[in-house]
C-alpha cells in the first residue's frame, strides 16, 4: 500500500433514485427538469400534515440475492445493493479482486424504521419475539446497509455506517477520501441510503417541516425560492467508489473524477436550525484542503432543502465566501426532494453527471429569490453548453453537522 | 395439512414443492441455517397454531418428523 497524501479518484457510480435507476436515466431527468415528487394519499390517512413524497421504484431482488439474505435487507439496503452492483461494474471491481484485496465500505445511513415498527407491532399484538422473524434485528439496526453490503460483496476493508443526519452520505465520501489519502485503504465503496416508507419520516412531518403544496407536487420542492414552504422527503441510494490514483491505474479502472478536498464542521448550536458560521467554516475548509482558489469553482451544488431558515442561512454562508464572484448555485432537491442520509452521495453523482455533459440543470421551481437567496447566482433555466470542471457540494444535517466536498473532473 | 405445509414452505423458502418429501432432511432441502430455522418455526406457529419448543427442535429432522409434531400438537 502506498503512503503519504495520495490522490483520491472516483472510479464507479451507481444510483437508485426518484430520477431514475441508471446513470443515463438520471442524467436525462436532470436535463429535462423532471420532478420525482408525488402526492401519496395514504399518508393523509395516517395523519400526515403533508402527503408529498418522492416516488422511488422498489427493486426486485428475487433472483439476484437468495432468500436467506434478502430477509436481512430493509428497503434502503435493497436500494444500496442495486446502486452498488452498478457502481462496481463501472469501476471494474469484481469478486475475485474483492476477495484478494481489502476493499472498504463507508455508507451513510441514519435510520431503519420500518423493521422496528413492524417488530414492535408483532411483539405487542402477538406477545412473541420469535415471530418477528430472523431478519428483523439485521433490518432494524442503523448499520444495516453496511452489514448487508459487506456480507453480500464479501468486503474485507473498513466497514461502518456513517450517521450524520442529512450530511451522512457526504461525510462517508469525505472520511473515505481521508483514509485513502493517508494510505490506510486503497479502495472504498462509499455512498448514502435513505428509506422512503412513511414510518421513517412521520415524526419529521410532525414538526411541520414538509411542504404543504399538495395540489402541485412537482412545484412543492422549491429551494431558495421566496415562496418555499418546506421540504419534501425523498430517498433511494447512491454509491460512489473511491480509490487511490495508483490503485485505479493498477486495476485499469476508469477514472471519472477526483475528490480534491473535504471540509467539515459542527454548529454547536440549535438541533434543527442551522446557522451561518458552521456551514461557512465547512466551505472554507473544503476549499483550503483542495488547494484550489474559490474562483476556480464552476458550480455549487447546494444543500438547500426548500426550508425557510435552512436555505437562507446557506445562502448567507455561500455569499460570505464567494461574494460577487459567484458561480452558478443550484439545489437538485427541487427535482428529488430531500434525499437526507443519501443526499450527500447522490448529489455528488448528480453534479458529476452534469459536469460530464456540460450542463447545469435549472434549480427547479426557483422563480424569485428573497433578500438573501437573491444574492446568489441561481439559474431558473437550464444552462446548456456550460462546461465546468470543478464543483463544490454542500450537505448539512440536524444537530449542526456540516460536510463539503470539492470534486474535479478527470480528463484523460 | 401436509399439502398446505408443503406449499407454504416451498413458497417461503423458494424451493420446488417436489423436493419436499417426507424422508427429506428439512435443513438441507430448504438450505436453512440457524437464522432461517427461526423463520420456519414462526411460519409453522402462524399457519398451524403450533409452537415448536426449542428443546424439541433437534428431534425434528425430516419433513415427516415435522408433520408428526404438528399433528400431535395441534389443538
Amino acid at each position: 500500500m502506498e503512503k503519504n497524501e495520495r490522490r483520491v479518484v472516483i472510479t464507479g457510480m451507481g444510483i437508485w433514485s426518484c430520477l431514475g435507476t441508471t446513470l443515463d436515466e438520471v442524467k436525462d431527468s436532470l436535463y429535462n427538469g423532471y420532478s420525482g415528487i408525488i402526492f401519496a394519499p395514504e399518508r393523509k390517512e395516517m395523519g400526515f400534515e403533508s402527503g408529498l413524497t418522492a416516488y422511488v421504484k422498489q427493486p426486485e431482488l428475487k433472483g439476484l440475492v437468495d432468500r436467506a439474505h434478502r430477509v436481512f435487507m430493509p428497503e434502503e439496503a435493497q436500494y444500496a445493493y442495486m446502486a452498488t452492483v452498478d457502481a462496481m461494474k463501472m469501476a471494474k471491481l469484481d469478486a475475485e479482486y474483492m476477495e484478494k484485496h481489502d476493499v472498504g465500505l463507508l455508507y451513510g445511513n441514519d435510520s431503519s424504521a420500518d423493521a422496528v415498527v413492524k417488530s414492535v407491532d408483532t411483539m405487542r399484538n402477538k406477545k412473541s419475539t420469535h415471530l418477528v422473524g430472523s431478519g428483523a434485528i439485521f433490518q432494524s439496526m442503523n448499520s444495516t446497509v453496511t452489514m448487508n453490503l459487506g456480507c453480500l460483496f464479501k468486503l474485507r476493508g473498513i466497514n461502518m455506517t456513517i450517521s450524520a443526519a442529512c450530511a451522512s452520505g457526504s461525510h462517508a465520501i469525505g472520511l473515505g477520501s481521508l483514509l485513502i489519502k493517508w494510505g490506510l485503504q486503497d479502495c472504498i465503496v462509499c455512498g448514502g441510503a435513505q428509506e422512503v416508507n412513511p414510518f421513517s419520516i412521520g415524526s419529521f412531518d410532525g414538526i411541520g417541516a414538509f411542504s404543504k403544496r399538495e395540489n402541485e407536487p412537482a412545484k412543492a420542492s422549491r429551494p431558495f425560492d421566496a415562496q418555499r414552504d418546506g421540504l419534501v422527503p425523498g430517498g433511494g441510494a447512491a454509491t460512489v467508489i473511491i480509490e487511490s490514483y495508483e490503485s485505479a491505474m493498477r486495476r485499469g479502472a476508469p477514472i471519472i473524477a477526483e475528490v480534491m478536498g473535504y471540509g467539515f464542521s459542527a454548529n454547536g448550536d440549535h438541533i434543527s436550525s442551522p446557522n451561518v458560521d458552521g456551514p461557512r467554516k465547512s466551505l472554507l475548509m473544503a476549499l483550503d484542503q483542495s488547494g484550489v482558489s474559490k474562483d476556480m469553482i464552476g458550480y455549487i451544488n447546494a444543500h438547500a432543502t426548500s426550508t425557510h431558515v435552512g436555505d437562507t442561512n446557506e445562502a448567507k454562508a455561500i455569499y460570505s465566501v464567494f461574494g460577487n464572484n459567484m458561480p452558478p448555485v443550484t439545489s437538485t432537491k427541487g427535482q428529488t426532494g430531500h434525499e437526507m442520509w443519501m443526499a450527500g452521495a447522490s448529489e455528488v453523482i448528480y453534479s458529476i453527471l452534469m459536469m460530464k455533459n456540460n450542463f447545469i440543470a435549472a434549480n427547479l421551481n426557483y422563480e424569485y429569490g428573497d433578500e438573501d437567496t437573491g444574492k446568489l447566482n441561481i439559474p431558473s433555466y437550464r444552462l446548456d453548453n456550460h462546461p465546468f470542471d470543478l464543483f463544490l457540494s454542500n450537505s448539512f444535517g440536524f444537530g449542526g453537522t456540516n460536510s463539503t466536498l470539492v470534486i474535479k473532473d478527470w480528463k484523460e | 395439512m401436509i399439502k398446505k405445509m408443503v406449499s407454504i414452505l416451498a413458497s417461503e423458502f423458494e424451493v420446488e414443492e417436489d423436493v419436499i418429501t417426507p424422508e427429506a432432511n428439512i435443513k438441507e432441502t430448504m438450505h436453512l441455517d440457524s437464522l432461517s430455522l427461526v423463520d420456519m418455526v414462526g411460519l409453522v406457529e402462524e399457519e398451524f397454531g403450533v409452537e415448536i419448543k426449542t428443546a424439541d427442535l433437534p428431534t425434528i429432522k425430516t419433513f415427516a418428523d415435522l408433520y408428526d409434531y404438528v399433528y400431535k400438537n395441534q389443538k
